[in-house]
């Protein structure tokens, strides 16, 4: 049962069960506190009872280089309205009894480094959290980050670029815990400019021989086809849905249901 | 140089003692390793060396003057006791081509550029003498020239945007965020993203991740080492301060690293204390700011307590930045360089001095430099020597200044 783990066990636990019945992970992303932070427990919930997976929770950033201008405007609207990784954490906590996914959080090392590595690592885990993603901490960097996150029991996954030379893509797979992250495609996060998933299919085969861990394909993935390409065509274990789901909780009378009718639509790319 | 000695940095990994690193989305790493390759392979060919010695006497016209402000030095006089009043001297980058020590590093990296066989550069800018400077080099070399800038930048620096765009770049306004150089930083990072393969980052200050913090230094060092040679001919002897303005740092690197090693020369690196010492009214992160990331490296930042980059204000275009270079960070921690602030009104008030004094129209960022050196070279022996890095001309800061005296009136 996948309810009664935490943290990377719980991650672990879910992607064997996927393993197990032959089936691919849907893991959409939201902006902490976007649309607003009353709805995150709801939305999260919404999320998982509609076929996430896990659910990756960007904690707002004043300077997200990597995010396009949807994701990076709605991080500024959070802040803006006075959403901090606290709050986030404290909505997370909120929803995580009702919640059978997993939580990733993808927080930057500027705000990690704020508050103090071990100490964030310590709240988040104590609001649900199971896993990070460290955007801006490269192999270089990840150490220490993966060493606490590990020692709360929890997965810190790296990412993979288009760019990475393989030997480095090979060490860095190595470094992860809970999954890969690989990215479909150079650029910043944003659905425009149809993503080019170039030797995807080759990249993983490369990475599947480095690690056991199961891979997760982000980055240009927008629609039931998107997904459908990169775990099925391309072979990934799971796809990563970011700016297209944003994009839809924004100006909405009702995130909730468009959350709902996206995840359904993005589900049928899970089939063959 | 020995192996202990306080300049022999950065290590291997960019360290610059705790700060510095690579603090970048795994996208931008090949590129950056692919720069720190090239950088290294052409510091050991000297035909890199011959091409950017000649570029810098020919089409920058350097060695810059060593020039001593007598009047400056006069008016100090006036305000300290018998004895004291050092002699102070402008080094006087604000007379390289384009009007700004930035040319020091865009040629040098638009060489780089070359190297590595991209076509198209792209910068981030502040005040424009980067952008500018970024904008002259690419044209000199026939590369295709993106600059962004803060959309409040590109309306206080006009002159600036007029020239990049006559220099055949194109200017990108940066509508999020604060709308100044730490947004422009962001967007252009963005568009590496996507570009890295063809496309080399002209990054402007010593600031960012590893190598150019390292980069950005060596090419800025030419001022320093052009000083020292020049102070050793004019009176003789190593100076005993030098006094010059921090945003990213690159002119106070610049000048600075070569003396590094002599610890009889003082060293003062002058911030933009704004308004206020308030959160949000200044941008003096190591004045007032602790260690934290920003941009791609470990340095002294200003955040809110949840990590979030704060808001900053300076009259200055070219200060008007959150963060600093992370070697300048170890220099303030290992206290070789003691670092303040000087505000908006005392800035205004030395660009006047200066040019009422010299005849010298220094830029808003230089005149803090000119405003902390009065002082303390009022407070320095007579026979002493202090160099203030002139960093660059005020051209651009004309109508901007005028309108800030105006309304004092």
């Amino acid at each position: 049962m996948t309810t009664t783990r935490s943290g990377a066990l719980r991650l672990e636990s879910i992607f064997s069960d996927l393993r197990a019945h032959g089936r691919k992970a849907l893991m959409p992303f939201i902006v902490g506190g976007h649309p607003t932070i009353e709805c995150m427990p709801d939305l999260l919930c919404a999320l998982d009872a509609n076929g996430a997976s896990a659910i990756e929770v960007g904690i707002p950033f004043s300077d997200p280089i990597a995010d396009g201008p949807v994701i990076a405007s709605a991080m500024h609207d959070a802040i803006e309205c006075g959403v901090t990784p606290a709050k986030v954490l404290d909505a997370i906590a909120r929803a995580r009894p009702r919640l059978s996914c997993a939580i990733i959080a993808m927080v930057s090392v500027s705000i990690v480094q704020r508050l103090g590595t071990h100490k964030f690592i310590a709240l988040a885990r104590d609001a649900g959290v199971d896993g990070f993603i460290f955007p801006d901490a490269p192999l270089e960097e990840a150490d220490e980050l993966s060493a606490a996150a590990a020692a709360a029991g929890l997965s810190s996954s790296l990412l993979i670029a288009p760019t990475t030379p393989p030997d480095r893509a090979a060490r860095i797979a190595q470094a992860c815990t809970g999954f890969v992250y690989m990215l479909a495609r150079r650029g910043i996060t944003g659905a425009t400019g149809a993503a080019q998933h170039t030797n995807l299919a080759q990249r993983i085969a490369h990475i599947r021989s480095a690690t056991p861990l199961p891979i997760a394909c982000g980055f240009g993935i927008a629609t039931a086809a998107d997904v459908r390409n990169v775990v099925h065509a391309a072979g990934a274990d799971a796809a990563i849905v970011g700016t297209a789901l944003v994009d839809a909780l924004r100006d909405t009378a009702s995130p909730i249901s468009a959350a709902e009718t996206l995840m359904r639509q993005l589900s049928a790319g899970l089939h063959p | 140089m020995t192996a202990t000695a306080l300049s022999n940095v950065p290590d291997a990994h960019g360290r610059f003692g705790a700060y510095g690193g690579t603090y970048v989305p795994e996208t931008l790493v090949a590129a950056l390793h692919q720069l720190d390759a090239a950088y290294t392979e052409a510091q050991h060919d000297p035909a890199f060396k011959h091409e950017l010695d000649a570029l810098l006497k020919n089409f920058v016209g350097r060695p810059t003057a060593l020039y001593e402000a007598k009047r400056l030095t006069a008016y100090a006089r006036e305000r300290a006791s018998a004895s004291h009043g050092a002699h102070i001297w402008l080094k006087r980058e604000d007379l390289a081509h384009t009007g700004a020590h930035k040319i020091n590093n865009t040629m040098g990296q638009a060489l780089l550029t070359k190297r590595m066989g991209k076509k198209r550069v792209i910068a981030e800018t502040g005040a424009g003498q980067h952008g500018v400077a970024t904008a002259t080099a690419c044209a000199h070399f026939g590369l295709d020239c993106v600059v962004y800038m803060g959309a409040e930048d590109v309306r206080r620096q006009h002159l600036n945007v007029v020239r990049m765009k006559m220099l055949g770049a194109k200017v990108v306004p940066v509508e999020g965020g604060s709308r100044t150089l730490k947004d422009a930083t962001n967007e252009a990072m963005r568009d590496w993203m996507a570009s890295v393969d063809d496309t080399h980052y002209i990054l402007g200050s010593v600031v960012g991740p590893h190598p150019f913090p390292k980069i950005v230094r060596d090419f800025q060092s030419v001022i320093g080492c052009e000083t020292k040679a020049q102070c050793k001919g004019a009176f003789g002897a190593l100076p005993d301060c030098i006094v010059a303005c921090v945003g990213g740092g690159s002119n106070a690197a610049g000048i600075m690293a070569p003396f590094i090693d002599d610890s009889s020369v003082k060293l003062i690196g002058v911030e933009a204390g704004g308004r206020s010492q308030a959160l949000g009214d200044h941008a003096a992160p190591l004045t007032f700011g602790s260690p934290g990331v920003l941009h791609g490296s470990m340095s002294y930042v200003l955040q809110d307590t949840d990590g979030q980059t704060a808001t900053v204000h300076s009259i200055s275009a070219g200060l008007d930045y959150p963060g600093v270079g992370p070697e300048h960070a170890y220099w303030h921690d290992a206290k070789r360089v003691s670092y303040t602030s000087i505000d908006d009104n005392e800035a205004l008030d030395a660009l006047v001095l200066l040019a009422r004094m010299e005849g010298v129209l220094c830029a808003l960022e230089t005149a803090h430099a000119v405003a902390h050196a009065v002082s303390v070279a009022a407070q320095m022996p007579r026979n002493h020597h202090l160099v203030i890095c002139c960093s660059g001309r005020g051209d651009k800061d004309v109508n901007e200044a005028a309108r800030l005296l105006e309304a004092r009136s």
